[in-house]
This record gives structure tokens, C-alpha cells and sequence, in this order.
């Protein structure tokens, strides 16, 4: 075990990968002397070279397009978009084309592509730079759609976004690049859908993901020092997703509460409170509840940014009204 | 004929197949398509035969081909087989895809066929990458990718000129210039000075050939080919056309003046290729032959298809993904 960054650890597994399969390759823009936004590719050029660790120009259309070319030619590419709203920009190439193509040509190809873009609100980047799009992938048939929320889970699953022979949207949060952890580099890859229960409590499930799990464990601690038992499910990948983790804590705790940064309205959380009604509605002694963003684009002004984000002490006033 | 000619006159009668099963296909396909026994795009080739079928005499089985809405031709020139691709088309089991892709979609991989392709220009950043992948795994293989001058309108299109340059990759973008981008005259919505300038513009040596003119296409088509697989770079090929129906099989195209059509009907690239022959001395019967014996097969693949199978119900649920896929519900 070794005490490292969230990024620190994405670099880990990236080099991991590159050294066992060489067919493992990286592209997107400042990726070389940079190493990325996060330094989350710092060294990999100077190991690995030009031609695997390959500098683009501002084009996300062929970054992502020439990415799924090449993961149909025999290579896993690791598409490096930035930011989530730029994968937006690439909107086309992964849903029209990478989400589809195994299945519109009858099963003859796979599209072995991760396609990483950091979600999230960080330090006042504003409304082109701060989203949570991960719903918007999840409800494209053919995508997985992952977002870590610490370093040793960033580690393990990005290696198995590496390996896996799907396109695999994998979202990193921005405010967790410097989170630190143990994390120990012989660990394998982790399984898709394969949720964690960070905090147990039988009071009250409250299911999240990524930037959110630190703030719902804050949370878990203040609602412990009240007495009530809060069940913290970090659900690491979005689809697939844990269902059998969440229905088995809603069955102990009979309550819901989904948190997450993304806007509420048609955000995973109504999915997830769906779901969880159609299965047990009988076995739920309150009605789910949703906490996330308001249906606002994400603006500069801290106080503004603020009221976007939810706190720990929302989700403790919350988690009580529905325990009481 | 001479001996030294013989191979060459073979050459070209084997291409004069290749287009004759291609129009053949493209017409029973526009027709099935007209009378409701196929459902959605039916885009047809007819008129731009020479093109598909010069590029592809020139590559080797184990090059790949992106292709994009207009696709039939392209998948037939470099190979794949008609009574497959026409169940495709008629979504039944045994299409080349399952029957889940239909005319937009069809590909064989086993071919380096990389697929038709309903977005216009996608097909063209992927064929970069495919480059990408050939160089990266330091094989022996050219992409050529297929699109139409509306393409040249399109931001990813610009995007892969200069991705190809930057990065030096083994691929020849062939331009199917056939003056429409879907309905609209291409020259209607298309700034400064035309489609050659904008290859040039990126430093890719770029030709305007006469796309109608099966030998000028392969003797085209053969240099920019070789010069990609002898690491020059990428190449691009204007080949100017016509399409002699509209835009898709439902389309009658009457937004085109009526002598405007006839005009360039009239430069018929297979006629041309039959007169070429004729003149080298292949009888006229021959060539009859050749046109029964090629429809003949087409109306199989037809029958062929009309008699097979739906797929199962089931299938639906396949491949769609392996984490994640979805369940019978």
C-alpha cells in the first residue's frame, strides 16, 4: 500500500496498463510535457513515447472519432476530453457511433475505448466548465458509464475500463484530483457494478457517487453523533449499477435518499428512486428523497456556485426529517 | 489484342463486372425499396460506379475502407457478398449484420469493410484512426475513406484533413463529388474556392479526376494508393460525378433540371467501360452475357432474401454490451 492522489493513482493504472498490453494508447490535448489537467499522464510520454501518448489538436469530433476508428483496427485508446462539457463536443462520436457499433453491425466488432471527461464543479470554473453529465451517458444503450470517488477505486477501475471491450465513459471528478489515499498498486481491476458501502447505519440509505461520497460520509458522522444510523453507498459505477447493494440496505433501513452534484431534474438520482419504488415500495417508511444541483446553469460568483453544491449539513437535515 | 494488352483488357473487364453488380444491386434495392419491401434509407450508387470499383481494384484484401450513407458500392467493390449485404437490407437473419443495421450499416470486418455510415463525415474520422491503429501497430495496410462533397461542409471533416496530416497516417479520402449534398446543389452552400483548394489547404496532394472515367480513376486511385502505402502520407482524390437518382430511393430528385440530369446520364461510366472493351476487342456478346449472368445473380440474392428468415426476437438483446447489457424485462 502506498499513500497517493486520485490522479496520482489514474496514473498508476494507465502506466500499469501500458506496460502489459501494447496496444493500450492515449490521445487528447497537452497530454505529453504537461501530463494532462491533473498531471494524471505526467512521465507517460517520456516512457511510452509520442506515438502512445499522442498530443492532439482542439478537435474532440476526431479525437473521439479517430479513437473509435482505432479501437475497431485492434487498439484500446484512452480518449483524454478534458472536461465533460467538452465531451459534449464529442457528443456525436460516442453516442452515433462508439455506443452503437457492436450492436448496428451485428456483433462483428467491439469498440474497446475509455473516454475519460471530468465532471464537476471546481473553484469557479462556471457554467462551461463545471457540469455533471453522467446521466446524459447512462441513458445511451451500449455505454458503461463509471465515476470514481477515491484514489484506490480510481486505481482499480481504470484498469478495468482499460480491459474492458465496450466504450466506457469514465468520469473522474475535478475536486477530487488531490484527494489522498492508500492505495495498493498489486490490486486487480474491479468489477463493473460492484457498489461500496462506505458507512453502515439502519436507519436511512443514502446512495451517491463521486465528489459527493466524502461530503455524505461528513454527513454519516454528524447523523451518528445524533444517534441515527446512515447507510452510505458510494455506487462507483453508474451503469451498471449496484441495484442489488441499494434494494438490500433499503430493505434494512426503509428510506432512500440519493445524492448527487448533477442537476436534479432527469438526474441518475430519479433512476435510482424509480427503481427502488417499482421493486419495494411496500418495504420504504418514507418517500425517497433527492438531493442534487437546481436546474441552473453552474455560475462564477461563490456565494451562487455555493447554493448550487449540496452540504453536509442539507443531507443530515434531510436524512433527519425522514428518519423522525 | 496483343499479349501485352490481354492482362490489362482482363483488368478492366473484371472491374466492368464489379460496377455491372453494383448498379445491378443498387437498382433492385432502390426498386425493392419504392414498391415497400424495404423499410427506411435507401440510398443509391447508380452513376458512381467507376469510383468504388477503380479505388477498390486497387487495394489489397487486407486494407480497410470507411464508408458513409451511399454505401452499397464501396462494400461490393472490395468484396463482400451481395446476397448477405441484400438480406441486410431486407432486415432478415443471415444479413451481413444480423439484419440490425439495414443499408446505412452494412460492413464486413473479415473484408476490412469498416462500415457505411448514417452521419455524414463520421466515417472519416474513423478512418484516421484506423490509419492511427495501422501505424501503431506497424502493419502493412492503406484506409481509404469514402464521403460526398456535402462532407466537405462538415466541421469533423475539416478536423481529419488536418489530423491526417499532422500525423502522417497511411489514408486517401476520396471525395465523391456528385454536385448535391442531399438536396441542395453542393455549390449553392460551399465558400471560397472549391473542394480541391480545401485538401490543399492542409498540405494533402489532392487531384481532380473524372470520377465517370473507370481508367482514369484506377490509374488515379493506384498512385495515391501507393504513395500512401509508401509512407507519403495521406492523398486526396477528387473524383467528380453524378447521381443519377436523388437523394434516396423515395427521393425523385425534381429539384434538378430535367437537361441537367440527362446531360450527365449520358456520361454513363459503364457505357464507357463497355465501349472501352468493345474497342479492345471483346465482343459485344460477351458483355450481354455478363449483364444477364450478373442480374441473374442479383435477382437470387433477392429471392434469397425475400425467402429468408426474420431473425429471432431474442437477438434484440445481443450485443448490445457485455457489462450492463440489458435483460429481458
Amino acid at each position: 500500500m502506498a499513500l497517493m492522489t486520485y490522479a496520482q493513482a489514474a496514473l498508476l493504472a494507465l502506466r500499469q496498463e501500458m506496460e502489459r498490453d501494447p496496444t493500450v494508447w492515449a490521445l487528447g490535448e497537452d497530454l505529453g510535457p504537461e501530463g494532462g489537467v491533473a498531471g494524471q499522464y505526467l512521465g507517460l510520454q517520456r516512457q511510452f513515447g509520442k506515438h502512445r501518448i499522442v498530443d492532439t489538436p482542439i478537435s474532440e469530433s476526431t479525437i473521439m472519432g479517430a479513437a473509435i476508428g482505432a479501437a475497431i483496427c485492434g487498439t484500446r485508446p484512452v480518449v483524454e476530453l478534458r472536461y465533460a462539457d467538452f465531451g459534449i463536443c464529442a457528443a456525436d462520436e460516442i453516442v452515433n457511433q462508439a455506443a452503437k457499433i457492436r450492436y448496428m453491425l451485428g456483433g462483428q466488432v467491439r469498440v474497446p475505448a475509455v473516454i475519460r471527461q471530468p465532471i464537476g464543479m471546481r473553484d469557479g470554473m462556471a457554467a462551461q466548465h463545471s457540469q455533471s453529465t453522467e446521466a446524459w451517458w447512462i441513458h445511451i444503450p451500449g455505454l458503461v458509464v463509471v465515476a470514481p470517488a477515491t484514489p484506490a477505486d480510481n486505481h482499480a477501475l481504470l484498469k478495468t475500463a482499460i480491459r474492458c471491450d465496450d466504450p466506457v465513459v469514465y468520469m473522474e471528478h475535478k475536486e477530487l484530483w488531490a484527494a489522498t489515499d492508500e492505495v495498493n498498486a498489486a490490486a486487480e481491476p474491479m468489477p463493473f457494478g460492484t457498489a461500496g458501502i462506505l458507512h453502515e447505519g439502519s436507519d436511512i440509505t443514502i446512495v451517491t457517487w463521486s465528489s459527493m461520497v466524502p461530503v455524505c460520509l461528513a454527513a454519516a458522522g454528524k447523523l451518528a453523533a445524533r444517534g441515527c444510523g446512515a447507510e452510505v453507498i458510494d455506487l462507483r459505477t453508474l451503469w451498471p449499477w449496484d441495484r442489488e447493494a441499494v434494494c438490500a440496505s433499503v430493505a434494512k433501513t426503509g428510506r432512500l435518499l440519493v445524492v448527487h452534484q448533477a442537476v436534479r431534474v432527469a438526474g441518475f438520482g430519479g433512476e435510482i428512486v424509480a427503481e427502488v419504488a417499482e421493486r419495494m415500495f411496500g418495504s420504504l417508511k418514507t418517500a425517497p428523497r433527492r438531493l442534487a444541483a437546481p436546474r441552473t446553469p453552474i455560475p462564477y460568483s461563490e456565494p451562487l456556485e455555493t447554493r448550487c453544491r449540496i452540504a453536509d449539513d442539507r443531507i443530515v437535515a434531510t436524512a433527519l426529517e425522514m428518519i423522525e | 489484342m496483343t499479349g501485352t494488352q490481354a492482362p490489362r483488357i482482363e483488368r478492366v473487364h473484371g472491374m466492368f463486372l464489379t460496377m455491372l453488380l453494383i448498379r445491378a444491386f443498387d437498382e433492385a434495392a432502390g426498386d425493392a425499396r419504392r414498391v415497400g419491401r424495404l423499410r427506411g434509407s435507401v440510398h443509391e450508387y447508380i452513376g458512381e460506379e467507376a469510383i468504388a470499383t477503380g479505388v477498390c481494384a486497387n487495394l489489397l484484401p487486407t486494407d480497410y475502407i470507411s464508408s458513409y450513407h451511399r454505401g452499397h458500392g464501396h462494400c461490393i467493390a472490395k468484396g463482400a457478398d451481395p446476397a448477405a449485404m441484400m438480406k441486410e437490407l431486407y432486415g432478415r437473419a443471415g444479413g451481413v449484420c444480423g439484419g440490425k443495421g439495414g443499408s446505412m450499416h452494412v460492413a464486413d470486418f473479415s473484408l476490412g469493410i469498416l462500415g457505411a455510415n448514417g452521419v455524414v463525415a463520421d466515417g472519416v474520422t474513423m478512418a484516421v484512426g484506423a490509419a492511427q491503429a495501422v501505424k501503431l501497430r506497424g502493419e502493412n495496410r492503406v484506409v481509404v475513406a469514402f464521403f460526398g462533397d456535402g462532407a466537405l461542409n462538415r466541421g469533423p471533416m475539416l478536423e481529419a484533413l488536418n489530423w491526417a496530416r499532422v500525423f502522417d497516417l497511411p489514408v486517401v479520402f476520396v471525395c465523391e463529388d456528385n454536385a448535391y449534398s442531399d438536396r441542395t446543389r453542393t455549390a449553392s452552400v460551399t465558400g471560397g474556392p472549391g473542394i480541391l483548394a480545401r485538401a490543399a489547404a492542409f498540405g494533402i496532394p489532392a487531384e481532380t479526376i473524372d470520377g465517370n472515367d473507370l481508367l482514369t480513376v484506377d490509374a488515379a486511385a493506384g498512385r495515391f494508393i501507393n504513395a500512401a502505402r509508401a509512407g507519403r502520407g495521406p492523398q486526396f482524390l477528387h473524383a467528380k460525378t453524378y447521381r443519377w437518382r436523388g437523394h434516396l430511393a423515395l427521393d425523385k430528385g425534381l429539384y434538378r433540371d430535367p437537361a441537367e440530369v440527362a446531360a450527365r446520364v449520358a456520361e454513363d461510366p459503364l457505357a464507357r467501360v463497355a465501349a472501352w472493351l468493345i474497342a479492345q476487342g471483346v465482343a459485344a456478346a460477351t458483355l450481354e452475357v455478363d449483364r444477364r449472368e450478373v442480374t441473374a445473380r442479383v435477382d437470387a440474392a433477392v429471392a434469397a432474401a425475400e425467402a429468408a428468415p426474420w431473425p429471432d426476437v431474442k437477438t434484440l438483446f445481443d450485443d448490445v454490451q457485455d457489462a450492463g447489457a440489458p435483460a429481458w424485462r
